[in-house]
């Protein structure tokens, strides 16, 4: 038993370096893609406190309403602008319907109000869209197809998807744009104020209403970037919905307010749940991928409880 | 447009009658024959859920309106929407057996396995096609429950006797792998004693990857251990949207696609559509029709689809779960049929619906008269055996469709048949007190 848990998961690692490299090339592929989620849920938590349940249904949303343009002769790149509108008008409908009328509200009544938005957005998108899966227009977005394999001297290949890798340069963008965004622009500054108090941001003029809504416009875009990624790893379907709360490990460990925590958590998760399925995972069966995440996030939250990288909240009586 | 007037439909029904998840296409009446149909056109199982009920739905409003219904008598068609959970669908089964159901296809082995010790007391019986509890086949123990025409155990026996054919008999299985990736519910692993004992008996190793229900669309650690473990052959016991991504990841591990095969459920155009260029060579079990041309398919066409009646569009019509959900619909109709004859009542019961299923007798002449000619094995059911163990055929995904690849092959009842009459026995003892059978046999 000890063997089989201590040296022969290193020994495997060993023999089949091909089959290592996968693993760790899979587990960054999920972690990127579970970063990504996470961001969504960060960018709104960071400005509002809110921890938006919607998230999930955005991704399947905005994925939904891309394919959905396409296939009613609408061009791709097209679509997929008009999908960026749809989503500005959802984040500009959500700050005017659901947020507005709760400021001041307790932060579970805002929670509340984000599971009527994710049911809303379930019943509007198969009303609109029907609930069949859809398969991603990824060759008309220009996104590449295929893949790439590489021999590992005589010991076997590594498989590289042209998708995964065109993922993780998208991720990296996105990540970088909103680091700009967050820390470069006035209105950057401006959500980051929100994020510290809301009621000193209001006593320096700064417009609550605006940075919502364009905060739940930014996690609408991170949204479609997720709904693209992924659906062009399986389909867009309802069934992502369920996908996106892979996050919730990641927020765990990378805090909710952070968002090099959430790539950073997202990699963590993605490498150590790839990781101990394969090597680790037999020992019990196999299956250890649904939980793994979380023991792992529970595991660094006896050491730094605020997440690897979420504020330290201090309240002094 | 089509979807703004189902919607303005069925939100108008709902308020009308009081009845969230419902919608009603025919209103039931006295002088009518009430069929109720739990189906799921929304949720991550949708997308095999709607070609089935639409499949389901279209032939029997086809037959409202090309023959007035059945003997003479209208079918009231109501759909109950379960999203493949198995609550709501004992919630829908509840809201609608006081309407004179006549019979339930619940669609979900978990929605089968509740109904099953509720369909004696009400006196409605079960029909689930080719899925649901495997013993159920056994009509002394189950009288009230139809799993006609194979039990996952039947089909699982096929595949394993079509990969023998492949390697030149069953007695080269020995030391061979052959992997199995299951939804990880009671659908999937209902196979898994069969695959078992199968396993002993022929020396295959037999590799289990279960996909958690909320894993369908992140396999990509279940194909890194297939693509370590190497295995001979995989087969897949897949629904929902856990089909499509299987198809995919297997192409992307390089799979042999020629050597995975799906079950029935794994069928469907979508799912292997998914996997591109890539999927050529795909195969999956089927017992139902390949394509639009029968002339049934063609009426269904013309007064149904054609008339604005269905909610499907005619390129869907020959798809393999469309024409699966077709012939669930036809032995429900020779099911009322017989229960006609044999009662000589127009509008009947549940109980005479019992009856009807248990004398059914879906022969080629009969299958011909309906303008379905090739469209299904024969298949008959006797009061001993409530599934028939028909022969099923391979059929192989071409890159753009399905074709059939196999002669049908016989299930191996000789191991099958024992099995099932062994899990009978078990599931009643532990469902003591069981009832016996005290249900008359028609033939």
């Amino acid at each position: 038993m000890l063997y089989d848990i201590f040296i022969d998961p290193f020994v495997q690692m060993y023999q089949m370096p091909d089959f290592f490299l996968q693993v760790l090339w899979e587990g960054f592929v999920a972690g990127i893609l579970y970063a990504l989620i996470a961001l969504g849920f960060v960018l709104i938590f960071k400005a509002s406190g809110v921890f938006n349940f919607a998230q999930g249904i955005m991704v399947v949303f905005a994925g939904l309403t891309l394919v959905g343009l396409n296939e009613n002769g609408v061009p791709a790149y097209l679509a997929l602008i008009l999908t960026i509108g749809v989503m500005g008008v959802l984040a500009y409908g959500v700050e005017r319907v659901v947020m507005r009328p709760l400021v001041n509200q307790p932060e579970i009544i805002l929670l509340m109000a984000t599971i009527g938005l994710t049911y809303f957005l379930v019943g509007f998108g198969e009303f609109v869209f029907g609930g069949e899966p859809k398969q991603m227009i990824t060759e008309q977005l220009g996104l590449p197809t295929g893949s790439t394999a590489f021999e590992i001297g005589d010991r076997g290949l590594v498989i590289l998807q042209h998708i995964d890798i065109a993922a993780a340069v998208i991720a990296v963008l996105m990540v970088t744009a909103l680091a700009i965004f967050f820390n470069k622009t006035r209105i950057g500054r401006a959500l980051r104020a929100v994020a510290d108090d809301h009621q000193a941001a209001l006593s320096v003029g700064i417009s609550l209403n605006q940075i919502w809504a364009i905060v739940w416009f930014a996690a609408g875009l991170v949204a479609l970037a997720t709904g693209i990624m992924w659906g062009a790893r399986s389909d867009v379907s309802f069934a992502l919905e369920i996908v996106a709360f892979k996050a919730l490990p990641v927020l765990i460990l990378g805090g909710f307010t952070s968002i090099p925590g959430a790539i950073v958590g997202g990699l963590i998760i993605g490498f150590g749940e790839k990781i101990g399925e394969l090597y680790w995972g037999g020992l019990v069966g196999g299956g250890v991928e649904s939980w793994l995440a979380y023991i792992i996030a529970l595991i660094f939250l006896l050491f730094r409880p605020q997440g690897l990288f979420g504020e330290r909240i201090i309240e002094r009586i | 447009m089509k979807n703004i007037k189902q919607f303005a439909l069925g939100t108008a029904v709902a308020l009308g009658v009081g009845l969230s998840g419902a919608m009603t296409t025919a209103v039931q009446a006295e002088d009518s024959n009430y069929v109720p149909l739990l189906t799921y056109r929304t949720g991550p199982y949708a997308g095999s859920g709607i070609h089935i009920a639409n499949g389901m739905h279209d032939y029997l409003q086809m037959l409202n309106e090309r023959d007035g219904g059945i003997g003479g008598v209208k079918l009231a068609i109501e759909e109950c929407e379960t999203g493949y959970n198995a609550q709501k669908g004992v919630e829908c089964y509840e809201a609608t057996k006081g309407k004179g159901a006549l019979v339930y296809n619940p669609y979900s082995t978990g929605i089968t396995l509740q109904l099953i010790p509720k369909a004696g007391v009400d006196k409605i019986p079960v029909l689930s096609m080719g899925y649901g509890l495997s013993a159920a086949a056994v009509g002394s123990t189950f009288p009230w429950i139809f799993n006609v025409p194979d039990t996952y155990w039947d089909g699982a026996s096929v595949v394993i006797k079509y990969i023998g054919e492949q390697e030149g008999g069953l007695e080269n299985l020995k030391g061979k792998k052959i992997g199995y990736i299951f939804l990880d519910a009671g659908y999937g692993r209902e196979p898994l004693p069969l695959l078992e004992q199968l396993a002993e008996k022929y020396g295959f190793e037999l590799l289990q990857y279960p996909v958690p229900g909320a894993e369908m669309q992140n396999q990509s650690s279940q194909w890194l251990n297939v693509r370590r473990d190497r295995p001979d052959y995989m087969v897949m016991w897949g629904w929902g949207a856990m089909n499509p991504t299987a198809v995919k990841e297997a192409v992307k591990i390089r799979f042999p696609m020629d050597k995975f095969i799906g079950v029935w459920w794994s069928a469907g155009d979508d799912d292997a559509a998914a996997g591109g260029e890539g999927a050529k060579g795909y195969k999956a079990l089927n017992f139902s029709g390949v394509g639009p041309d029968f002339p049934a398919l063609d009426d269904i066409k013309k007064l149904v689809v054609d008339a604005g009646k269905s909610s499907t569009d005619a390129s869907s019509i020959g798809s393999t779960l469309y024409n699966r959900g077709v012939l669930n619909s036809v032995i429900i109709a020779e099911g009322i049929r017989t229960a006609q004859e044999l009662t000589g009542k127009k509008v009947i019961t549940g109980e005479d619906m019992r009856l009807g299923l248990e004398a059914l007798n879906l022969d080629e002449a009969r299958l011909a008269e309906l303008g379905l000619k090739g469209f299904a094995h024969p298949m008959k059911v006797t009061c001993e055996d409530h599934a028939g163990s028909n022969p099923v055929f391979i059929q192989e995904w071409d890159g753009k469709k399905w074709r059939q690849a196999s002669d049908w092959i016989e299930p191996m009842t000789d191991v099958v048949r024992p099995l099932l009459e062994q899990a009978a026995a078990e599931y009643a003892e532990k469902n003591a007190p069981w009832p016996a059978r005290t249900e008359p046999c028609p033939n």
